[in-house]
């Protein structure tokens, strides 16, 4: 048995990809399978350093299909599966992941967004939020937490795991190239020293026992033969989506009670909310802020709540309107005052754009 | 009884009768597969991955642990699962379309990288499941729903050979063959040497069965034979073309 990875808690200075390897090995990971993209190539080259020393494997595959069906694989043998990508990888990644939705195969995929559509820049967007939420033929059944610092990378890539195994759905950490870049201070930690249990992952096939004699045999499948047996065998799935979505949705939201406007975001857009939000607080300028942690399922009940006391939104992004969907799906029906947005598509966001759009409309 | 008995043990009596169509050669394939999987005693220890296309209607076929994937995504799921779990011996099934076109990447970096897996690829000529259209290894001149009017090699290439592509990549200790449901003996004798070199851990294996598809060649039962004893076997032809050690059967 391979020593623990991470001996005790110690305060680290690293960029974001390696904090995602970092935290699969301290998650008990068993092995990643990967394709090349920027910004999350990183990711693999920090693994392939750490997991022969820690009894973990790897295998780079001939593109990201392949990466997403192995992953699957991986898990239905019965080990901690992930993999990494971004933009085109994402696309491609819908079609294993849609199998992982049907079949219940709890795979972690991590994605640093990219700049969008098509090949575009290696660098930044938060334009993979369509994807990540509701791509591929299928209604949604994912997990996705977007994280906001290298902390919450950590955090959430353990968390991830515990999530996936527990519930069956495939699970996203959904990060962008910025997050997978830059270096900042962060706290690396063994989950159980911190009480934190790690599920353990059970094999799907291979079981013990000859199959017919000792047991039953496992046979999957991902294909019905009429729709009502469809509607039999995916109704339940949903049901068991919507009692998770109650457990796992996860939000922020500060300075809402007394709020005049609040600023809408999420990933690493939601910190330049924040400044923003303080500056403005400082000049006597009430300033709320609301961000969704996880964007599948999305934090519906938390954001009609904060509606209901203040309806006066600036919603950033660096998309075009991809948050602003899920937003809308939220708040449907309810009455609100003002809806002001800023896409900025593949472009970061400061909080001096952010305090100047709001001066101005407040005056 | 008589019938009953004749089944491999390691079939799913309560699937059977099987749900291919009369006259398929997968119900041929997978008799072979059985007896192979009840020889070797493999049982506890296989997956099967069965693709999409007329190989999914065997999910259920045998008593062993099985996961329909997604059309020509069986090899790496079953790469997955034996990179995970060296301790399986994952064989995946899947047609021509599968295993040449839609999958083709897979199949070809499977070979590359020498997995420790088996693919069988049933080669039928044609795309069934879904009515009959020109696959990879439609013959030149075959009508099909997308070459009604015969195929145009000069248009649409000839006839993927498998097999013979596998070879030319394949690393030391693969075992790469073509056999045919109309040769049982010698199909049974490929099967066998496969499923061997995945025991013992050598590499890739691969298997290429010419079947048959009367539904949609709309063929009776003797120009079934007939096409693929004469027509397929002028482009297919049987034997070992890769083994670990090298020695071969024509």
């Amino acid at each position: 048995m391979a020593e623990k990875p991470i001996q005790e808690e110690k305060r680290v200075f690293m960029t974001g990809n390696e904090v995602v390897a970092w935290a699969a090995v301290a998650a008990g990971a068993d092995i990643m399978y990967g394709y090349p993209i920027t910004p999350q190539n990183e990711i693999m080259h920090y693994w392939t350093r750490l997991a022969p020393k820690h009894g973990k494997k790897f295998l780079q595959t001939e593109d990201e299909l392949s990466a997403g069906f192995t992953t699957l694989g991986g898990a239905l043998a019965g080990r901690k599966s992930f993999s990494a990508t971004a933009g085109p990888g994402t696309t491609l990644f819908q079609e294993p992941l849609s199998m992982a939705e049907m079949m219940r195969i709890p795979v972690v995929v991590i994605v640093q967004q990219r700049g969008g559509p098509s090949t575009a820049t290696v660098i930044y967007s938060q334009q993979e939020v369509n994807m990540v939420t509701f791509g591929g033929n299928g209604e949604g059944w994912r997990v996705v937490y977007s994280t906001a610092t290298h902390q919450e990378l950590f955090d959430y890539t353990i968390k991830a795991f515990n999530t996936a195994w527990k519930y069956r759905f495939p699970t996203f950490i959904l990060g962008d190239g910025y997050q997978a870049k830059m270096r900042e201070p962060l706290v690396m930690y063994n989950p159980e020293d911190r009480g934190i249990e790690m599920i353990k992952p059970v094999a799907s096939l291979g079981l013990p026992g000859t199959p017919g004699k000792d047991r039953d045999a496992v046979h999957l499948r991902n294909t019905y033969s009429v729709e009502e047996e469809l509607y039999d065998a995916t109704m339940p799935i949903q049901e068991d989506y919507e009692k998770m979505s109650k457990e796992v949705v996860e939000w922020d939201e500060r300075n809402v009670d007394d709020a005049d406007i609040i600023i809408i975001s999420h990933g690493v857009v939601s910190r330049a909310a924040i400044a923003a939000m303080n500056r403005l607080r400082e000049k006597g300028v009430k300033v709320g802020y609301f961000r969704p942690i996880t964007l599948r399922p999305f934090p519906d009940e938390q954001l009609q709540k904060v509606a209901a006391k203040c309806s006066n939104f600036l919603l950033v992004e660096s998309a075009l309107g991809q948050l602003a969907r899920l937003v809308k799906s939220a708040l449907f029906n309810m009455p609100i005052d003002n809806f002001d947005t800023l896409y900025k598509p593949g472009v970061g966001v400061t909080a001096e754009e952010l305090v100047q759009r709001i001066e101005k409309t407040i005056k | 009884m008589a019938e009953h008995l004749a089944m491999p043990k390691s079939w799913n009596t309560e699937t059977k009768p099987h749900k291919f169509c009369p006259g398929c050669g997968h119900g041929l394939v997978l008799k072979v597969l059985g007896e192979v999987i009840d020889e070797l005693e493999i049982q506890d220890r296989m997956v099967f991955g069965v693709d999409i296309g007329c190989s999914l209607l065997a999910w259920d076929f045998f008593n062993v642990d099985t996961v329909q994937t997604h059309h020509g995504r069986t090899n790496p799921v079953m790469v997955g699962i034996k990179r995970a779990n060296p301790k399986l011996l994952p064989i995946a099934y899947m047609g021509d379309g599968g295993g040449y076109a839609i999958g083709s990447q897979h199949l070809v970096n499977s070979a590359f990288r020498n997995e420790k897996i088996m693919a069988i690829v049933v080669n039928n000529c044609n795309y069934g499941m879904t009515g009959g259209q020109m696959s990879p290894t439609t013959l030149p001149g075959q009508k099909t729903e997308t070459s009604p009017y015969g195929r145009d090699a000069k248009e649409t290439g000839n006839p993927t050979l498998g097999p013979e592509m596998v070879a030319a990549i394949a690393s030391p200790g693969a075992y790469v063959a073509r056999a045919s449901v109309s040769n049982m003996k010698q199909l049974k004798r490929f099967m066998k040497k496969a499923v061997e070199n995945q025991i013992a851990g050598n590499g890739f294996s691969f298997l290429e069965v010419i079947s048959s598809c009367p539904t949609n060649w709309r063929t009776n039962a003797k120009q079934t034979w007939a096409f693929m004893e004469e027509e397929m076997a002028k482009y297919f032809k049987t034997g070992e073309l890769r083994t670990p050690d090298e020695s071969k059967e024509g």
